[in-house]
Formats: C-alpha cells, sequence, structure tokens
C-alpha cells in the first residue's frame, strides 16, 4: 500500500514536471549513456573534454558517458574506427568532425547526419556564432549540422623576438622577403631559418605558402574550381614552396610539429608555421611568455587573413541516445562550455558571446588571435579538412611527399590536378 | 573397406564442421568479398549513402600500376623487395652466427640464449619508437663517434633521400625478364648437365623465346607509364635503418632455430668428418650447413612473411608519410581508411596477399607432400 503510493506520487510529480514543462527538470530526467567519439586523447585536448564532462555529469547526473576517444595519427585511427562504425550501424551518440568539407562531403552528402536547427533556435545560437562559421557546417538549403567547439587558426607564423634582433632579421611581411633576404641572411649565421617537421606539417605549410602566393581569391579557387591546378600562378605556388623547403631544417623528416616549434624557442631555427595549437605547446610544455619567450605574425604574405579549422560535434543519424547526444550538444556551444574548453586546449571559442576578453582564460595570444578572427577575411584550411574531402587531403600528403623528394613542381601540379578530378572538386 | 560412415568418422567430421565453417566464411569468405572489392569502386560516400558498389574490372590494379596519383604503390612494392631481401639475409646470417657462436659449449649459454632472444619478446611498435630516437640523425647514434673525440656521423638514416642502384619504373619489365631469361638459361644448363635432355630443350626454348621477345620486343611498353617521362626508382637507402631494427628483432629468433639445428646434429657425424680428415671449417661446409638446409628455408619463409605484411615498425619509425620507407601495408591502410577509396585498398591488400602467397604456398606444398610421404 505505502510503495504503491509512493509510486502513485512519483507518477504525479513526473506528470507536473512535464505539464509545467521546466527545461531543467525535463533535462535533469534524461538517462542512459551518451558515448563522445573524439581523438582528443593527449595534452590540453583531453584535459578540456575531460572539464566538459564533468562539467555536464553536474548538468546530468544520471547520464553515463562513454568516452570513446581513439588515440593516435592526428584523427586518422578515430576516423578509420568511425567510418567502420557507421557503415556497421553502430553510430556513436556524437562524433568530433572537423568543420567544412570533411562534414559536408561525406558524413552530410551521404546522408548520415541529423540536422541541428532546432538547438540553434532553441538556444539562439543562429545569432552567437559567426554567420561564415555556420556556412561550414550547414547544407545549401540552410540545415546545420554540427555544433563548432573552438576555433584555430593555420596561418601563424612563431619566432623569439629577441632572438631575431641578435641575428638581425626582421619578422618578413612577404615570401619574396622570406626567401632572398631573410634566408641566406640567416643560413649564413648558421641558423635555420624555417622550423619543418614531418609529412602533414608540411602539407600545412603549403596552405600557408599557397595562400600568400594565390591570394585569397585565388585560394579559395582552387577549392570551387576557379583557380586552375595546372595554371602559371598554381605553379608558382610549388616553386615557391619548394624555394620556403630549402630554407628549412635537413632533418625535417624525424621531427613531429612539436620538435620542429621546440628549435624555434630553443635558437635553433628563426621561423615555424604552425597552427595556433603551438601557443599551448609555448605556453603550457615549454612555460614561455608571450611576445617574450615567443612571439607570432601571420604568416608571410597573408596578412589581414585568418585561415582557420574548427572542431565540431554532430548527431548521427541512428544515434542510440539522441536525446542525450542533444543535451550534450545544446551544452557544447554554449559559453560557458566554450570558456571551460578553449582555455585548457588552447583555441578560440566559436560561440561569440564567450568571455574573451577575459584575460585570465585567454592568454595575449588568443587576444590578438580573437581581434583577427572578427576582423580578417576567413579563409578555410585545406590541411584540417576546411575546403577538401579527406580524399583529396589523404592523397595530397603523398604530393607532399613526392614533392619533398623530387622538387618537382609540374608533377606535382599535374597530380594535384588529377587528384582533384578525382576526388571531385571544384565539381 | 569400412568406407561407410562408422561411428568413430561421423564424430570426426562433426568435431571438425564447426572450424571449417569458420575458417571457411572468416578467411575464404573474407579474401573472396575482399578480391571482389577490389574489382569495384567502392569507396566510403558510396557506402554510407546505401549505394551498390559498380563493377570495373581491373581498373583498380591498372590504376596502381599506372596511374600517376599513385607512385606510392611502385615505391612500396620496390622497397619491399630490398627490404625483404636485406632482411631475410641480415637475419640468416646474423642468427646463424649467433647460433655457431653459442654452440661452441660456451660458460653462460642460457643467459646470452635469453639476451638474444629478448627483442622478440618486444612488439614492432616499441622497437619503432626506440629505434626511431637512436636514428635520430642530430640527437642518435650519429652523436655517438664525439664522445671519444671523433666528428659527429653525418649519416641521416630513415630520412636519407639517397638512392642506389636506380632505375625507371618503365624498365621494370625488362629487368624482370633479364632475370627470367637469366633463371632458364640456368636451369638449361643444369638439366643438360644431368642428361635430362627433353626437359632441357624445352628451357632452351623458353629462354630463346625470351631472348628474341627482350632483344625485338620491347617489354618497355608493358609498364603502361609515359615512356618520355622515367619514373626513378631504386634501392632508398633509409631502408637501412628499418633493416637494422627489424633484423635487430628477429635475429634472436633465426638464432633459436638454427641452435635448435645445430643440436640435432649428432656429435658422431662431426667425429666422423674430422676422422675423415676435414677441417674445422670443412666440417660446417659439408657436414654442418647442409644439414641445416631445411631450418634455412623455414626461417626464410618465417621472415618472408614478416617482411612482406610489415607494418607497425615502418609506422612508428616514419610516421606514416615518409615514402622512402614506405610499405604496402601501410599504403593499404591509408588507401582504405584515409582516402576511404576501398576499391582500391583492397586491390592492395590482394597484390600483398599474392606475394604471401607466392612464398608461403610452395612450402606448405612441400610440407604437406613429406607429411602424405610419412
Amino acid at each position: 500500500m505505502r510503495t504503491r503510493s509512493l509510486f502513485a506520487l512519483l507518477v504525479a510529480a513526473a506528470l507536473m514536471l512535464g505539464v509545467f514543462g521546466l527545461a531543467s527538470a525535463q533535462d535533469a530526467a534524461l538517462s542512459g549513456d551518451l558515448e563522445i567519439f573524439s581523438w582528443w586523447t593527449g595534452g590540453g585536448e583531453e584535459a578540456g573534454l575531460n572539464a566538459l564532462i564533468a562539467r555536464f555529469k553536474e548538468m546530468y547526473p544520471d547520464v553515463n558517458i562513454i568516452n570513446s576517444a581513439v588515440a593516435g595519427g592526428s584523427g586518422v585511427n578515430a576516423k578509420a574506427v568511425l567510418t567502420t562504425r557507421m557503415l556497421g550501424g553502430d553510430p556513436p551518440d556524437t562524433f568530433q568532425v572537423h568543420a567544412g568539407a570533411e562534414l559536408n562531403s561525406l558524413w552530410v552528402k551521404a546522408g548520415r547526419m541529423e540536422a541541428l536547427n532546432d538547438i540553434y533556435e532553441a538556444n539562439g545560437w543562429m545569432e552567437q556564432f559567426p554567420a561564415g562559421l555556420l556556412d561550414l557546417v550547414s547544407d545549401d538549403a540552410g540545415n546545420i549540422y554540427s555544433v563548432p567547439v573552438n576555433i584555430h587558426r593555420s596561418n601563424v607564423m612563431w619566432y623569439v623576438p629577441g632572438k631575431l634582433e641578435e641575428w638581425g632579421v626582421t619578422v618578413p611581411a612577404t615570401l619574396d622577403e622570406f626567401v632572398n633576404e631573410t634566408c641566406p641572411t640567416l643560413q649564413a649565421a648558421g641558423v635555420i631559418p624555417m622550423a619543418i617537421g614531418e609529412n602533414w606539417t608540411q602539407s600545412h605549410l603549403w596552405e600557408s605558402v599557397a595562400l600568400a602566393v594565390l591570394g585569397v581569391e585565388g585560394y579559395n579557387g582552387l577549392w570551387d574550381g576557379t583557380t586552375n591546378w595546372t595554371s602559371p600562378e598554381a605553379l608558382a605556388v610549388w616553386d615557391m614552396y619548394g624555394k620556403v623547403l630549402d630554407c628549412g631544417n635537413e632533418d625535417m623528416n624525424a621531427l613531429t610539429w612539436q620538435d620542429a616549434s621546440k628549435l624555434v624557442a630553443d635558437g635553433a631555427a628563426a621561423f615555424n608555421i604552425m597552427g595556433d595549437w603551438a601557443a599551448g605547446y609555448f605556453l603550457v610544455d615549454l612555460a614561455l611568455t608571450p611576445n617574450e619567450g615567443f612571439a607570432w605574425a601571420a604568416a608571410p604574405g597573408t596578412d589581414g587573413v585568418f585561415m582557420m579549422l574548427s572542431d565540431t560535434f554532430g548527431l548521427p543519424k541512428g544515434a542510440p541516445h539522441p536525446e542525450n547526444a542533444r543535451a550534450w550538444l545544446s551544452f557544447l556551444g554554449s559559453a560557458e562550455a566554450q570558456d571551460i574548453f578553449n582555455p585548457l586546449k588552447g583555441s578560440l571559442p566559436a560561440n561569440t558571446t564567450a568571455d574573451i576578453t577575459n584575460a585570465e582564460k585567454y592568454n595575449a595570444y588568443f587576444q590578438s588571435a580573437y581581434e583577427d578572427w572578427t576582423s580578417n577575411v576567413i579563409v578555410g584550411s585545406q590541411r584540417h579538412g576546411a575546403v577538401a574531402p579527406a580524399a583529396f587531403d589523404s592523397g595530397f600528403l603523398n604530393i607532399i611527399a613526392q614533392f619533398q623528394g623530387d622538387r618537382d613542381s609540374t608533377t606535382a601540379a599535374a597530380n594535384a590536378a588529377a587528384l582533384a578530378i578525382q576526388t571531385g572538386i571544384g565539381g | 573397406m569400412d568406407s561407410g560412415l562408422t561411428r568413430d568418422r561421423l564424430i570426426a567430421i562433426l568435431m571438425l564442421l564447426p572450424s571449417v565453417i569458420l575458417v571457411a566464411i572468416f578467411v575464404y569468405g573474407f579474401i573472396a568479398w575482399t578480391g571482389y572489392t577490389s574489382l569495384t569502386d567502392s569507396n566510403a560516400l558510396q557506402q554510407l549513402s546505401g549505394l551498390p558498389a559498380q563493377f570495373i574490372g581491373l581498373k583498380n590494379y591498372n590504376d596502381l600500376f599506372t596511374g600517376g596519383l599513385n607512385l606510392r604503390f611502385r615505391m612500396d612494392m620496390v622497397n619491399t623487395v630490398f627490404f625483404t631481401i636485406m632482411f631475410i639475409l641480415v637475419c640468416l646470417a646474423v642468427g646463424m652466427g649467433l647460433a655457431i657462436l653459442l654452440d661452441q659449449k660456451i660458460k653462460g649459454e642460457a643467459i646470452f640464449r635469453t639476451i638474444f632472444l629478448f627483442p622478440m619478446a618486444l612488439s614492432f611498435v616499441v622497437t619503432g619508437v626506440v629505434w626511431k630516437w637512436l636514428f635520430n640523425p642530430t640527437s642518435g647514434l650519429n652523436v655517438l663517434p664525439t664522445i671519444i673525440g671523433l666528428p659527429a656521423g653525418g649519416f641521416r638514416w630513415f630520412i636519407s633521400e639517397e638512392r642506389w642502384w636506380p632505375f625507371a619504373w618503365q624498365d621494370v619489365p625488362l629487368i624482370l625478364s633479364i632475370i627470367f631469361l637469366g633463371i632458364a638459361i640456368f636451369a638449361a644448363l643444369w638439366y643438360w648437365s644431368k642428361r635430362r635432355s627433353q626437359t632441357a630443350a624445352l628451357l632452351t626454348a623458353l629462354a630463346l623465346l625470351l631472348l628474341a621477345w627482350i632483344t625485338f620486343g620491347s617489354p618497355r611498353s608493358l609498364s603502361g607509364l609515359n615512356p618520355e617521362r622515367p619514373e626513378q626508382h631504386g634501392f632508398n637507402v633509409a631502408l637501412i635503418a628499418v633493416v637494422i631494427a627489424a633484423g635487430w628483432q628477429m635475429s634472436g629468433y633465426t638464432m633459436a632455430m638454427y641452435l635448435a639445428g645445430l643440436r640435432g646434429i649428432s656429435e658422431e657425424l662431426r667425429e666422423a668428418a674430422r676422422v675423415d680428415g676435414c677441417s674445422e671449417l670443412g666440417v660446417y661446409r659439408y657436414v654442418v650447413f647442409p644439414l641445416l638446409a631445411p631450418i634455412t628455408l623455414s626461417a626464410m619463409i618465417i621472415l618472408g612473411h614478416i617482411s612482406l605484411k610489415i607494418f607497425d615498425l615502418v609506422y612508428t619509425i616514419g610516421g606514416g608519410d615518409n615514402l622512402y620507407i614506405d610499405m604496402p601495408g601501410i599504403n593499404m591502410f591509408f588507401t582504405t581508411f584515409r582516402s576511404n577509396q576501398f576499391g582500391q585498398g583492397a586491390a592492395i591488400a590482394m597484390l600483398m596477399l599474392i606475394m604471401v602467397a607466392v612464398v608461403i604456398i610452395p612450402y606448405l606444398a612441400s610440407q604437406l607432400r613429406s607429411e602424405t610421404k610419412l
């Protein structure tokens, strides 16, 4: 009798909550599993993800979070597992994917993603996220398919100000200045002008060179088909890229990106072009002070342009716990979540209402990067999945590796053109 | 006589059935499925969209051998051949040497045996990471000479871009047919000397045909690449680093095989040879080595299939995209799961299977024959 009345009370309470439709109470009723799939398994990324999960756990204590992060290969292994699971009809509740072509040309095109417009509208995010960024995660019909967590910049050049003075060089404004003046001066002084790492960091360098040589319109044209891959301009990209490689360290293929950045911090090399995750490496791992132990500028010839990439999370069709995933995504896009995650990972918040001016959360680099983000021309990064499908990015690494060996611009340009056709770019 | 279904036989069949079915599905069924996939244009977008894969015949294979974008695959092929040969030679030589030394009834043999076998206990990933550090041209082994005041070594190990014995891919058919010609002539001479004139005549005819084809026809046209732009290949010196790392790991194992073989050779046989006036070297030359031949064959087969399928060691040393030490296994993984081209990835997998089969099947066949003889 007593248990029955208790049960009735519970039912009544549940009904009341339902009737009043209290959002928080409704959310608190969420239970079951939530599987989050990513390749964030180390350093600040992992710390950021764990902090997000901890906060989410406070909000929804009954949801059991499964952190299915797959380590290694800057996401290669994770993407292989994800593809297999999606094909096998076993999608996670939500997964990490780069904004842009990596999301659109595979998952969205195959119709495997749920539109998230309702979440955006319910949270008023249409006004809070930059329109250009939303374009990258939407289809032509205006359906939005993922929630951006952060913004990274690809075309950043790192250096140590005191060292440059010592060697008598200044930050080059153009690539011509770099290869013709800065580079010979530094080489004569026995300093490596440009610290370069393994294959993918060379591809990363290539996109900054391409942007500098082709300009914004020409660079964007590579991806929409208006710039011919075998045109003289595109050939000039490879020629210039070859000259920059000639200013690099000989053991580039043996170094990770951290090794390459460390060459700059150690004073063995003058410059390093790497995404702004390097800021986190300089600040946290090497404990350097911004503007003193390390400083930054846009890659030569790309001033005023912000080449971006963004990590986002989406909701695959057939996810076992879509309600939990929606709660997670609603949280992920909020200013609160972005302010938890980004200072730890070392990236800019994608949500413009985030507390960016807070110097305790966002250091000097990110203050200046945010200014650029809001004032510069925005283009997407090729290496990091924003403008070209995964098939192109993967094949392009082979072209980069081949070019590193033979320095044959004509072959590289012809191969890139063939690869673009094969992977449906500009078509 | 008792060809009927006896109780014994029924039980035997029932016992075998589960494993036969499992192997049929999960080994041969999947090989067949991979083979079929390699003949289609299957890719991630198509499969995720629920579209059927289009049958495109041998196009994937054709692309691998002649496509401008598949230089990587052709480099892999060249690398695999050089790596396999060098890896087997190093392991056999070092393994045999260690085994002979240990066989001299030295003190503490068990300790040395364990030490030499130890690297086998490590995974290739661990070996790869350790050797990657050792081979780093600016901070690894190259620094060693500076301890005693010598200049640091200049060899760039696994990132070397040097190439020895360069040849163009367009010449590969020519090189292969010359090798076949050599084998045919050698075999013909051998059969003539054995006075088996029928076989010898056949081989001579084959050799003449090959010779005519090489002189008049042009095997070069078989390569399918533009003859105007020779595609340079060769022995990539960076492979030496991988051979050392892999040899370090597998030599101990080869040693153990040889040691077992050496222990199987009775002391009486050696004594008899010595009594007949054989020098100590002669004992090895005429008694020990011939008796070790079957061990050498087994070792070659085991090492051969390891080297043809190698993935983890090269992946950890080279970081995945160092083409100078790249192997088909890595290319297969990237083509399938990074480029999302399942069809072409399956084609690489099938070619790897064929290469391994060429090594393994004659061995299995000879094993089977000797077993049925017993």
